[in-house]
C-alpha cells in the first residue's frame, strides 16, 4: 500500500483525510464524551440523512443538505437542552428517527434516479476529493485553535458549567459552539465512515485514551493517536481486501479498545 | 447596603411549587444558616439566587439584579462529574478565570502557590496532584470549598458543605468559615445543627415558605412548622436529636418515641429519622 500511496492521488487524499480526521475526532470525542453528548451526536448524524434526501430531490450537493439539516437540528436540540425540562433524550430519539424517515421519503420522491446512498451510510474513504481534504483541514484548524487557545475555559466548562458561568466564562457561547463543532465534525466524517458508523469515531478514540491517562490534555493527544491508528489500519485493510473502509475502521476501533480494556484492567 | 435582598420569590418545578413567596433581607457580613426538611426548598433558593432556576419575584445581590460576579457558590458535590480527568490543583486553579476571553491563558506561579495554600487550609494540600477520581467524598467536598473560597466572593453560597465530612473536619471547616466571614457574607444550607451552634449568626427555616428568620434559637413551634410534625425537645447537652420512629397523637399534639414494630403497626410504614428536636436553652 505504501508504494501505491505515493502513486495514486485518491490514496493520498485518503491518507490526508485520515490524518486530519484523527485530529478532529481525537479532540472532539473527548469534548463529546465529557459533555455526555454521544447520543446527541448519533442523533445529528442520522438527521443528516434527511438533508441528503432533500438535496437529492432538489438537485444540489447532498453534503450541503446534510449540513443544513444537521445544523438546524443541532441548534434546536441545543436550545431545548438548555431551556426545556423535558429530557433531551426524547428529542434526540425523535430527531434521529425523523431524519431517517425524511431521507427515505425524499429519496423515494426522486423521479427515476437512484443515488448512491450507501456511500453516505457507510462512507467511502477511497472516494474523497481534494475539496473534502481542504474542508477537513479548515475544520481541524478551527477545532485546534478554539480548544487549545481557550483550553482553561473549556476545562472548567466541561467539568462544572455552573461554576464556569459564575466565573464569567461565556457558557452559553461554548454550549452552542460545541454543537456547531460537533455538526461540522459529523458532516465531514460522513465521507470517511458514514452516518451509521460515525458514532464509533466519536467515542472509541476518547474511550481508549481514557484507559491510558487521567489528565485531560494528555487524553486529547492520545485520542488523536488512537484515532489515526484505527483509521490507518482500516484504510490498509480496506485497500488490501477492497472492502468498505468505514466498516474496517470501526472494527479496528472496537478491537483495539477491547484489547486496551483487558490489558489496562489487568494492570489495575 | 444589604448583601442579598429576596422579594416575593416563588419557584415552580412543573406543577409543583418548590418555594412560595419568600422575602429575605441579608445584611453584609451576615452568616446565615438555612435549615429545613428534605424538599423544603433550601437548595432551590440557592439556585434561584445564582440564577440557575427560573423564578418569579426579585433577587438583588448588593443592590443589583443578576449581579453574579459577586457570588461564590459551592454545589452539592453529587451533581458533578467525578470521572472528569482533572487533578485537585487544576480544579482549584479554575477559580482564577474571570469574565474575559482567556487566549492561551496560563496560570502564574503566584496562582499555583495560592491554590496550594487554600488546599492546605482544609488539610488536603498533599492531594494537590491527585486526580479527583481518587479523592474520597469528603476530600472532594473540601476541594470544592477551597475552590469557592479562592474566588474571593463578596457573597458566599454553600449548599451542604459538610454533608460527607466527619465531625472533626466539620468543626475545622466552620472555624475557617467563621474567619472568612470577616471578609464576606456567607449563606449556608445545612442539615448539620452543630453548625448552628458553632458559627452561624442567624438562621432561616424553610419549608416551601419562610417559617422563621432571625437569631439561631429554635423553639418547638418553629420546628413543628418546619418538619411538619411535633418534635420532642430534649436537653441532653446537644442541640438536637432525631427520634428514630415516632407517632403523632392528633388530639394532644404530642409526638411519642416508639420502637420499629409499633411504628409499623400504626402507620403501615416506618418514619425513620423524621423528627428533629432542638435543645432548650
Amino acid at each position: 500500500m505504501f508504494s501505491a500511496l505515493l502513486e495514486y492521488q485518491f490514496l493520498q487524499n485518503a491518507f490526508y483525510i485520515i490524518v486530519l480526521s484523527s485530529i478532529v475526532c481525537g479532540i472532539m470525542s473527548n469534548l463529546i464524551i465529557e459533555k455526555k453528548m454521544l447520543m446527541i451526536s448519533g442523533g445529528l448524524a442520522h438527521t443528516a440523512y434527511g438533508g441528503i434526501g432533500l438535496a437529492c430531490l432538489l438537485g444540489f450537493n447532498p453534503m450541503w443538505g446534510a449540513f443544513g439539516f444537521s445544523l438546524c437540528s443541532a441548534f434546536f436540540i441545543a436550545y431545548l437542552h438548555k431551556k426545556s425540562h423535558v429530557s433531551h433524550d426524547i428529542f434526540i430519539a425523535l430527531f434521529w428517527a425523523l431524519g431517517m424517515a425524511l431521507g427515505i421519503i425524499f429519496i423515494g420522491l426522486v423521479p427515476s434516479f437512484t443515488p448512491n446512498i450507501e456511500s453516505y451510510l457507510f462512507g467511502n474513504l477511497l472516494a474523497v476529493s481534494q475539496a473534502d481534504v481542504w474542508a477537513m483541514f479548515f475544520l481541524s484548524l478551527l477545532i485546534c485553535l478554539s480548544v487549545f487557545a481557550f483550553y482553561k475555559d473549556w476545562q472548567v466548562f466541561l467539568f462544572d458549567e455552573e461554576f464556569a458561568r459564575l466565573q464569567g466564562v461565556a457558557v452559553n457561547f461554548y454550549h452552542y459552539f460545541l454543537y456547531v463543532l460537533v455538526t461540522c465534525c459529523i458532516i465531514l466524517l460522513i465521507r470517511v465512515v458514514g452516518i451509521i458508523l460515525v458514532l464509533a469515531l466519536l467515542s472509541a478514540p476518547a474511550a481508549s485514551a481514557s484507559l491510558c491517562s487521567r489528565h485531560f490534555k494528555s487524553r486529547l493527544f492520545l485520542s488523536v493517536f488512537f484515532s489515526f491508528l484505527f483509521s490507518f489500519l482500516g484504510l490498509w485493510l480496506s485497500y488490501t481486501l477492497d472492502i468498505s473502509s468505514g466498516a474496517c475502521i470501526v472494527v479496528f476501533a472496537f478491537c483495539i479498545y477491547t484489547l486496551l480494556l483487558v490489558v489496562m484492567r489487568r494492570r489495575v | 447596603m444589604n448583601a442579598l435582598s429576596v422579594q416575593n420569590v416563588s419557584v415552580y418545578y412543573a406543577q409543583h411549587q418548590a418555594l412560595r413567596n419568600i422575602n429575605l433581607e441579608i445584611e453584609e457580613g451576615a452568616f446565615l444558616g438555612i435549615l429545613g426538611p428534605n424538599g423544603g426548598g433550601k437548595s432551590t433558593l440557592i439556585k434561584a439566587i445564582i440564577g440557575s432556576v427560573p423564578y418569579s419575584g426579585t433577587i438583588k445581590i448588593f443592590g443589583k439584579e443578576q449581579n453574579y460576579a459577586e457570588l461564590g457558590y459551592m454545589p452539592q458535590s453529587s451533581g458533578l462529574n467525578r470521572e472528569f480527568p482533572i487533578d485537585a490543583l487544576e480544579v482549584c486553579l479554575g477559580a482564577n478565570l474571570h469574565k474575559k476571553w482567556h487566549f492561551f491563558y496560563r496560570y502564574t506561579k503566584a496562582m499555583y502557590d495560592e491554590a496550594v495554600e487554600y488546599l492546605e487550609l482544609f488539610g488536603i494540600g498533599h492531594l494537590a496532584h491527585r486526580s479527583i477520581t481518587e479523592l474520597s467524598g469528603g476530600e472532594f467536598q473540601k476541594l470544592l470549598l477551597a475552590r469557592t473560597l479562592l474566588t474571593k466572593p463578596k457573597l458566599l453560597l454553600l449548599d451542604e458543605p459538610t454533608a460527607n465530612i466527619d465531625p472533626q473536619s466539620s468543626e475545622h471547616i466552620f472555624e475557617v468559615l467563621a474567619k472568612f466571614n470577616k471578609k464576606m457574607t456567607i449563606i449556608m444550607v445545612t442539615h448539620d445543627l452543630s453548625a448552628i451552634a458553632s458559627c452561624v449568626k442567624s438562621i432561616a427555616c424553610l419549608s416551601q415558605s419562610l417559617i422563621y428568620h432571625g437569631e439561631p434559637k429554635l423553639n418547638a413551634e418553629i420546628l413543628t412548622k418546619m418538619y411538619g410534625c411535633p418534635v420532642d425537645l430534649i436537653a441532653h447537652g446537644h442541640p438536637h436529636r432525631v427520634l428514630p420512629y415516632h407517632v403523632h397523637d392528633e388530639e394532644s399534639g404530642e409526638c411519642y418515641e416508639m420502637d420499629y414494630s409499633q411504628c409499623h403497626e400504626i402507620h403501615g410504614h416506618v418514619h425513620e429519622g423524621h423528627c428533629h428536636g432542638h435543645a432548650k436553652e
